[in-house]
């Protein structure tokens, strides 16, 4: 895990449900495949509806549709209110959004699924914060993970957030995934 | 201190003698099921990390049933299918239900006859039917809605791909013990209410994550006096409260239908008198109303009563949480004699429903005569559009229009256009509101 996440932040708000994060017609897509795993980076957050992409003013992509071939995002943190993840069971959520070049989410709470899938795939790291970021962070500021010290830093804004400690499931995501964490364990 | 039937499960699943919630234990898996959507995604991860040779730690328990996308001439979706078929056959799987009819490309023509194809349909209905959901065990699929399994007494709960392929080399995965909260629903069903109204009632109460990370309990006279499959509606949504699972401690009632159905040894257990739980939650059904949760979160809910004349497009009647026996009958009855005013899409959850509607009758008509009369469109089983899915699903929402919906979830986009507005509720209200072509109350037409 690395020491200091850097990138744009791209803010969502409450509720924001699989659906949105990966629409389902675009889960005929083989994530066994490496070239079609991409795919899915192209379409993460596709689902959201225009004036929630991207607050607080929306309308503003995840991903820049206007070239065919792209499948990255210019924004590395999620940030989102309540419940992110909720609705499916599909690690295609985390996966799309790890494949748009998304690091880490910083959450105000997570659905239990999208944080599993998450932690265990080793898709992102997802933080949880007791703040309400989405009120304080604006789509494209500047913001800073420290991840030894549990800190978010709004370098636009010259503002300082704490995380919460990951907890239990820092050795699985320090690991990068179920896998990983088995095999260093000697579970496998 | 006792404990409740989800930290009993766990603790035996785990090999401990008690488990509290907030403990981390990894636990033996009894049944693992994955279906055509997320089954590549899990054998990818399962033949990358355990080589591509590996064989399944135990073919017995993996069950794979193909439902999300059948009805489709998608290629990639056949192409799903494919790839279920050549894991089966490498790994000789017994427990898989192929849609045999998908071959080449186009349309496959559905079944011919629906008891004489290997294929079942939406997998939450069909494992409880074929024998794989069993009391005291530990059930999980690569699906959300894996929790309705917990109507049979059981920890079941969904998880992903990558999960899924650890326990398909290992039978193992690790769970944070989840605290319960009860959920007491006493008095006997009102004729004009349903397992769903009750579920609705209860997320809207309680918001999208009022349980998360939670297990939920149902008890109480009126889970007792209830049939199999409506306890399976009420499990079915718990994951919409942002549950880890749903679960009704098993009865007779579960007993005979598990028995009539598997020969394999199960040992069922309850919740202690001394057990803990988080919170208790009490419902007098008797007095209970039609429901309606509205676009675009299901924990919007609303009587039925109050807004009552908003005028929609649609009706769909289908999936698991829709789509069986006991929905079919509520909509026949009040289908019968009546035609709709809107396009009413009717989809069976699986084989055997398909087959019933053409057997069982109400009023002297099959359910299937009935719902023809009354101007339905009928489909072979699946999940068909509760998931919106490829665009040329049947009874997908491709355009700005209000549909009212026996399914689960209504997120925007759910079933397809993001500017399609979805109403959930149970299927009485649903055919009420087909046949005037508005928000209708079930009891208006109930008589």
């Amino acid at each position: 895990m690395d020491a200091v996440i850097r990138g744009q932040a791209y803010v969502v708000g409450d509720d924001v449900d699989t659906d949105q994060i990966i629409p389902a017609k675009h889960l005929v897509y083989n994530d066994a495949d490496p070239a079609e795993r991409k795919i899915f980076g192209r379409h993460a957050l596709s689902g959201l509806p225009e004036g929630r992409r991207g607050l607080p003013g929306g309308h503003v992509d995840f991903i820049d549709q206007t070239d065919e071939a792209n499948t990255r995002s210019a924004f590395a943190i999620v940030v989102a209110g309540a419940n992110f993840g909720c609705g499916s069971s599909r690690e295609h959520a985390p996966l799309a959004l790890a494949m748009a070049g998304v690091r880490a989410v910083v959450a105000q709470s997570y659905a239990r699924i999208f944080y599993r899938n998450s932690v265990n795939g080793g898709f992102l790291i997802p933080y949880e914060t007791p703040v309400r970021l989405i009120d304080a962070i604006q789509t494209g500021d500047e913001v800073e993970l420290r991840t030894e010290t549990n800190r978010l830093i709004n370098a636009t804004r010259a503002t300082e957030y704490e995380l919460l400690s990951l907890g239990d499931v820092a050795p699985i995501v320090e690991a990068g995934g179920i896998f990983a964490y088995a095999r260093q364990a000697g579970m496998l | 201190m006792g404990m409740t039937i989800t930290e009993k499960i766990l603790a035996r699943h785990a090999g401990q003698a008690t488990v509290a919630p907030g403990q981390n234990v990894w636990a033996d898996i009894d049944v693992l099921m994955t279906h055509d959507v997320c089954g590549p995604g899990t054998i990818g991860a399962f033949k990358e990390h355990f080589g591509p040779d590996a064989k399944v730690r135990d073919p017995d328990r993996v069950v794979i049933i193909p439902d999300h996308y059948i009805f489709t001439a998608d290629a990639k979706a056949h192409r799903n299918i494919q790839i279920l078929r050549e894991f089966v056959a490498e790994q000789g799987l017994r427990h898989y239900y192929d849609p045999d009819f998908v071959q080449g490309e186009g349309m496959p023509d559905p079944y011919a006859d629906p008891e004489q194809t290997s294929y079942q349909g939406v997998c939450h209905t069909v494992l409880p039917e074929r024998g794989h959901t069993r009391p005291g065990e530990v059930l999980l699929g690569t699906d959300s809605h894996t929790c309705t399994a917990g109507a049979f007494g059981e920890f079941a709960t969904g998880i992903g791909n990558t999960e899924a392929g650890f326990v398909l080399g290992t039978g193992k995965l690790w769970f944070k013990v989840p605290a319960t909260m009860r959920f007491v629903l006493e008095g006997p069903m009102p004729p004009y209410l349903m397992a769903k109204d009750l579920i609705l009632r209860i997320i809207g109460d309680i918001g999208v994550a009022g349980a998360a990370y939670r297990a939920m309990e149902f008890v109480g006279s009126t889970i007792a006096g209830m049939n199999v499959e409506e306890r399976m509606t009420l499990c079915n949504m718990a994951v919409e409260a942002g549950a880890k699972n749903g679960v009704v401690p098993a009865d007779e009632v579960t007993i005979d239908y598990v028995r009539a159905r598997t020969d394999l040894p199960f040992e069922p257990v309850g919740s202690d008198a001394d057990a803990e739980y988080l919170s208790e939650h009490r419902y007098d059904v008797a007095g209970a109303e039609p429901v309606v949760a509205q676009p675009h979160a299901p924990d919007r809910v609303a009587l039925v009563k109050d807004i009552a004349g908003t005028k929609l497009d649609r009706a769909y009647i289908g999936s698991c949480t829709g789509g069986k026996m006991v929905d079919f009958e509520a909509a026949a009855r009040v289908l019968s004699g009546r035609t709709v005013q809107i396009d009413t899409f009717c989809v069976p959850a699986n084989t055997r429903v398909d087959a019933e509607l053409s057997r069982r009758t109400h009023d002297g008509k099959t359910l299937r005569q009935i719902l023809l009369d009354a101007g339905c469109q009928v489909a072979p089983a699946s999940c068909g559009a509760c998931l919106g899915g490829p665009d040329d699903t049947f009874g997908r929402a491709n355009s700005a229009i209000k549909v009212i919906s026996t399914t689960n979830r209504n997120f925007p986009g759910r079933m397809g256009s993001l500017d399609a507005e979805v109403f959930l509720a149970s299927p009485l209200t649903a055919a009420a509101s087909a046949v005037t072509g508005a928000i209708t109350d079930p009891r208006d037409l109930l008589k």
